[in-house]
């Protein structure tokens, strides 16, 4: 089972540390990362393994979300049958 | 990108976080036939008990979805047998008694709202069905999160006039009732003619009398996607306007379908329908009015609003069928007054009048939906209203409704404040014209013919 984990804001040093150690702390394996700064705006997409979570998928969207609010980042973390949806026929 | 490109995850996440893409409601129908007794008390008690041990979960369930992929899932209802079918020889009294443990039992579950009290009497009243009609004004105005409707009429059984008149009159006094509350129990209450059996939107939900035991039934939503889909698109024709609305739809309805799947499995209860609604909200962002505005007209209401809506209902279905395994509901573009931004705006520049309103219906799903009109109207004026909609509905072999709210001591000029998802009715013109000889005749308008076409 796959997330996507999207993560906007503005750019500082050591935002993907950040986001990939909470990955870390939670038993989430990072598999896919696409990074760009755009006029001093940080966006990332990462894609994760979530299979092996510490801790229930929805609690981790929380943490995530969390954490991405105490350094002014927007975490959203969503579960990739949305995409798959969507987005294949 | 390992699954999907990043384009489309973008595209994903901006339809969430901008465009107002959520998924409206989870409905769960349940049916209340083994609750019948002869005794009241053994019966509000039955059903009590059959609601809040079978939906104890969905509002933990539809939470749970929600943010498991990252989509607002706003509603989390109940729709129940027409309760008129399991009344049994319960009096109008006995009948605001059932209303009552629907809406206890609503409120135990946390869930939004509770459709079904509702009478089938397209064809004829019965005894129970005509008791619960009179008890509808107290029922609604002594509940909170009860939701009525009737459907008085289809095109194989034609129009019951005299359940008209009797709904006008609920209406009328229903409005009095709720008057400190700018007359909000008449938004809970709709008249149906060709009323579906699985709807998940409300006031109109109930589960039909072929349904199964338990069902759940998705309805979704995204009109702010559609227009800025269209918006996006810029000056192109027809045929591709038609395609764009298609493949919005398809993937407001994938993620319908990915929510009602889920939402079956946890709750370990069968999957019914998905509804491809385009439902708005108040919110600016989420109107029908203005994907139809987005398409070139000034304002909805002008001259080509009819065939604006029509094309736009016809593509949203061929674009959401294919992307659910089973389709149902009410399924189309709704055109409420007081929930959509642009309709409004459309009514206070003068833009959006009845009538209009009245033709639009022809072309898509529901109908009059959310009108507030003069406090004043007479009994007859409303039910002529409601005959016309629902005329319009037999005559096409399609659904119509009519949910209007004579706000009382409100006139045109005014408007009333519903909030929340009801939002804010400007009060409407209606004809000064009267329609009571008409409609005193009572009776039944026969059913139409099916040949003949013109």
């Amino acid at each position: 089972m796959k997330a996507v984990i999207s993560v906007t804001g503005k750019d500082g040093v050591g935002i993907v540390a950040k986001v990939s150690a909470k990955c870390a702390e939670y038993g989430a394996n990072i598999i896919d990362i696409s990074q760009t700064v755009l006029g001093g705006y940080f966006a990332m997409i990462m894609i994760a393994d979530v299979s092996e979570l510490s801790v229930q998928f929805c609690d981790f969207v929380d943490y995530m979300a969390a954490a991405g609010k105490e350094c002014g980042l927007q975490i959203n973390t969503m579960h990739e049958d949305i995409f798959n949806s969507m987005h294949k026929i | 990108m390992s699954i999907v490109t990043t384009n489309d995850i973008l595209e994903t996440i901006n339809m969430i976080q901008h465009e107002n893409l959520d998924v409206r409601t989870i409905t769960m129908g349940i049916s209340l036939y083994d609750c019948v007794s002869d005794d009241i008390g053994r019966l509000c008690d039955n059903i009590y008990d059959k609601i809040t041990k079978k939906a104890e979960n969905i509002v933990k369930v539809g939470d749970g979805i929600g943010k498991k992929y990252g989509i607002p899932i706003v509603n989390k209802r109940v729709s129940v047998t027409p309760v008129a079918l399991i009344g049994g020889k319960s009096t109008s009294e006995d009948y605001v008694k059932i209303a009552k443990t629907l809406d206890r039992a609503a409120k135990e579950l946390g869930i939004n709202f509770i459709g079904g009290y509702s009478a089938l009497v397209q064809k004829g009243m019965s005894r129970g069905s005509e008791e619960l009609i009179k008890s509808i004004p107290q029922a609604l105005t002594e509940t909170d999160f009860l939701c009525s409707s009737l459907n008085v009429a289809s095109t194989k059984a034609g129009i019951n006039m005299d359940a008209i008149y009797m709904a006008g009159k609920a209406i009328k006094e229903l409005a009095y009732l709720t008057k400190d509350r700018n007359s909000i129990g008449c938004a809970k209450f709709v008249v149906f003619a060709n009323a579906p059996e699985d709807n998940p939107f409300m006031a109109g939900a109930f589960h039909g009398i072929g349904e199964p035991e338990c069902v759940i039934n998705v309805g979704v939503s995204g009109p702010g996607v559609v227009a800025a889909a269209i918006k996006r698109a810029g000056n192109c024709d027809f045929g591709e306007l038609a395609n764009i609305i298609k493949k919005t739809a398809y993937k407001i309805t994938s993620v319908g379908q990915l929510v009602a799947t889920d939402a079956a499995k946890e709750l370990g209860v069968p999957f019914g329908i998905v509804d491809l609604s385009l439902a708005p909200t108040p919110a600016v962002g989420d109107s029908v009015a203005r994907i139809l505005e987005n398409m070139g007209l000034e304002h909805c209401g002008t001259h080509g609003t009819t065939a604006a809506l029509a094309m736009l209902n016809d593509a949203v279905k061929k674009g959401g069928v294919m992307a659910s395994s089973s389709v149902g509901g009410l399924s189309g573009a709704f055109i409420p007054v007081s929930e959509d931004e642009g309709m409004i705006e459309a009514v206070n520049v003068g833009a959006l009048h009845l009538n209009k309103l009245e033709a639009m219906t022809a072309v898509c799903s529901v109908g009059l939906d959310m009108i507030a009109i003069p406090g004043d109207t007479p009994v007859e004026t409303i039910c002529g209203i409601i005959a016309d909609e629902i005329a319009i509905g037999v005559v096409n072999t399609k659904t119509t409704a009519a949910r209007l709210i004579p706000a009382y001591g409100k006139n045109v000029g005014d408007s009333v404040d519903f909030g929340g998802l009801l939002g804010t009715a400007p009060i409407m013109e209606v004809s000064p014209y009267s329609s009571c000889e008409f409609i005193r005749r009572g009776g039944h308008i026969p059913a139409p013919m099916h040949s003949l076409k013109n």
